[in-house]
């Protein structure tokens, strides 16, 4: 009975480990294959799957880069934009959470409100409007509607609402006060260094999703000088790269690479950040 | 709660402050684009001129017996119902499997973080690297199947049989399954992710008093974990549909940017950007179409919640 129990459970363990195994290479396997692909010249990836890296990297950057196809000034742009949102997000998320939690006034539960409102609506109901209203302000081909409406970011406003309910102490407001600081130096000195591990969640998903946004970019933008690295990772697509399959995997490899090996730095964060977002709803 | 004293009124100054930037970027950036979109939504605005008329009802009217439009809804519909039923299932094995302490998985954590890299990657990158694996004649996925002895026939003209490589995206079911395994690859490791944590927050008393009743491990995950996981199961089925309805860059950047083979995976967002921001950027029927888009979203979502409740109050009764 016992050693039954035993072996169908060894049994059944092996299963779970097979599908993992599986799974796991489901995932592995195109983004290894891509890597690399991206060093081996038409020829070799013409002769079918490879799993040791050939030795074209140099020439499929330059077959990359000789046609006008500027990815070190799309990385630039890609990170500016990146950093520039994820500050101004952060910290007016942060700022408005702030006044949410701590401040009584008549608009706050208004506020509320209306950000759990706007976390449900798809945005593709404000994207007409908002392509509309930004060429009225003669604002296409400019990165201030790429960065500023960030401002208003609800999902990160709630999530720091949340956490300043569960451990920012009134106390700490209080003795600030009593010390003779400021409501903006007690924000800013205060209460911003306490709730760093929910800036720092907040900040890593913020900085990925402005570094993966393709549509609002591909929409506003046109000149090339500005286009960001998934707009540029689309033109690949393009005719003259038809047979240049090295260098589009490189240039593919170019985009995804910087959120690799972020990741494997920051796994364990990142995880935990989800399933802290998810247990507080 | 206390009345408002002296201090706390004055205090109430700086929560207008600090409210401040959000607000009046929240009016500008989305709640007038909002407006703005539904107001053109009833207008004539397209092509280069920047003046509109409004015109009633008559881009509703044309909407309405859109077939292009139905047909999206459609192939938005295939398309996510197929990532999405499977993301659930396998999702909610591994969760039960992790959580299973008699089963004693090792590795756990290595293939939960392997498992969600996939859903921070750019899905424009993304798009163009299954564009470039399922590559039509040579491609790493052809070469895969031919070097296992797997081609696609097909009869010529002679009557004999031709052998060759696939051309997956000339097909319209093989286009389909790769933008539902796409997004299925994209968003399993996230699913997994939150249907642990769900599991993890049923308080362990439950599963104890469940066992001392003589309850077995499936009768445990049958009865207990998966009724108490439903609020959890019906956050990521609303939250899917919602992102669902918003595909885009993968259908779109997969094939033609129409949505090709025969707009079979032209979804209610890829046909809303071909509207109005390709050919005769049709922005007044597109700002049409994305309203649509929020109202058949806003109405699964109502029918779903609804379902969810009818069915809860039955098994507490």
């Amino acid at each position: 009975m016992n050693k039954n129990y035993k072996l169908s459970a060894s049994l059944s363990r092996l299963g779970v480990y097979l599908f993992m195994l599986i799974i796991t290479l489901l995932v592995v396997i195109p983004i290894y294959l891509m890597l690399i692909n991206a060093t081996r010249s038409n020829a070799q990836i013409n002769e079918g799957i490879s799993f040791i890296p050939g030795n074209n990297t140099i020439n499929n950057w330059k077959n990359l880069t000789n046609r006008n196809f500027q990815i070190t000034q799309g990385f630039g742009n890609s990170l500016f934009l990146a950093v520039t949102s994820t500050i101004i997000i952060v910290y007016f998320s942060a700022l408005t959470a702030y006044a949410l939690h701590v401040y009584k006034f008549k608009l706050k539960n208004f506020m509320w409100a209306l950000i759990l409102f706007t976390m449900m609506l798809p945005g593709a109901l404000s994207f007409i409007g908002f392509y509309q209203f930004v060429a009225r302000l003669k604002l296409l081909n400019s990165y201030i509607p790429l960065i500023i409406p960030g401002i208003a970011a609800p999902a990160v406003v709630f999530f720091i609402k949340q956490y300043f309910s569960s451990t920012l102490s009134f106390e700490l407001i209080d003795a600030a006060r009593i010390d003779g600081a400021g409501e903006f130096y007690t924000f800013n000195m205060v209460v911003l260094p306490v709730i760093q591990p929910a800036l720092a969640t907040q900040a890593i998903f913020s900085f990925i999703g402005s570094w993966n946004n393709f549509m609002t970019p591909f929409i506003l933008i046109s000149d090339p000088k500005k286009a960001t690295l998934p707009m540029l990772v689309q033109m690949l697509r393009g005719d003259i790269y038809r047979t240049e399959y090295g260098s589009i995997y490189l240039g593919i490899a170019i985009s995804l690479i910087p959120i690799i090996i972020f990741y494997s730095f920051a796994s364990q964060f990142i995880i935990a950040g989800i399933s802290m977002g998810s247990i507080k709803e | 709660m206390k009345g408002p004293s002296g201090i706390e009124r004055k205090l109430s100054k700086y929560g207008y402050i600090f409210i401040l930037p959000f607000l009046l970027t929240y009016l500008a950036f989305q709640l007038w684009p909002i407006i703005y979109t539904i107001l053109l939504s009833f207008s004539d605005l397209k092509g280069l001129r920047a003046d509109f008329t409004l015109i009633g009802l008559e881009n509703y009217k044309k909407l309405i017996t859109d077939k292009y439009f139905w047909e999206a809804i459609q192939n938005t519909g295939i398309v996510w119902f197929f990532n999405f039923v499977p993301q659930l299932g396998i999702a909610l094995l591994f969760a039960l499997w992790f959580t299973d302490d008699t089963l004693k998985i090792k590795y756990k954590g290595i293939f939960r973080t392997i498992f969600y890299l996939p859903n921070l990657l750019s899905a424009a990158s993304v798009a163009m690297l299954y564009r470039s694996l399922f590559a039509y004649p040579v491609g790493p996925v052809n070469s895969f199947l031919t070097s296992l002895g797997i081609w696609s026939t097909r009869v010529g003209e002679n009557g004999q049989i031709i052998q060759e490589a696939f051309n997956f995206f000339r097909s319209v079911p093989m286009t389909r399954g790769i933008v539902s395994y796409i997004q299925w690859w994209l968003w399993t490791g996230s699913t997994l992710i939150l249907l642990i944590a769900g599991i993890v927050g049923i308080s362990p008393s439950i599963f104890e008093s469940a066992m001392i009743d003589g309850a077995n491990k499936t009768q445990r995950a049958w009865y207990i974990t998966i009724p108490l996981l439903r609020p959890m199961m019906l956050y990521l089925l609303i939250t899917s549909m919602i992102g669902g309805m918003q595909m885009f860059e993968i259908p779109f950047l997969l094939t033609d940017m129409r949505g090709g083979p025969d707009y079979k995976i032209r979804t209610m967002m890829v046909y809303f950007y071909n509207t109005a921001f390709q050919g005769g950027n049709n922005y007044a029927y597109g700002a049409a179409i994305s309203v649509g888009i929020f109202i058949i979203t806003l109405i699964l979502a109502v029918i779903i919640f609804f379902m969810m409740r009818e069915r809860q109050t039955k098994v507490t009764e």
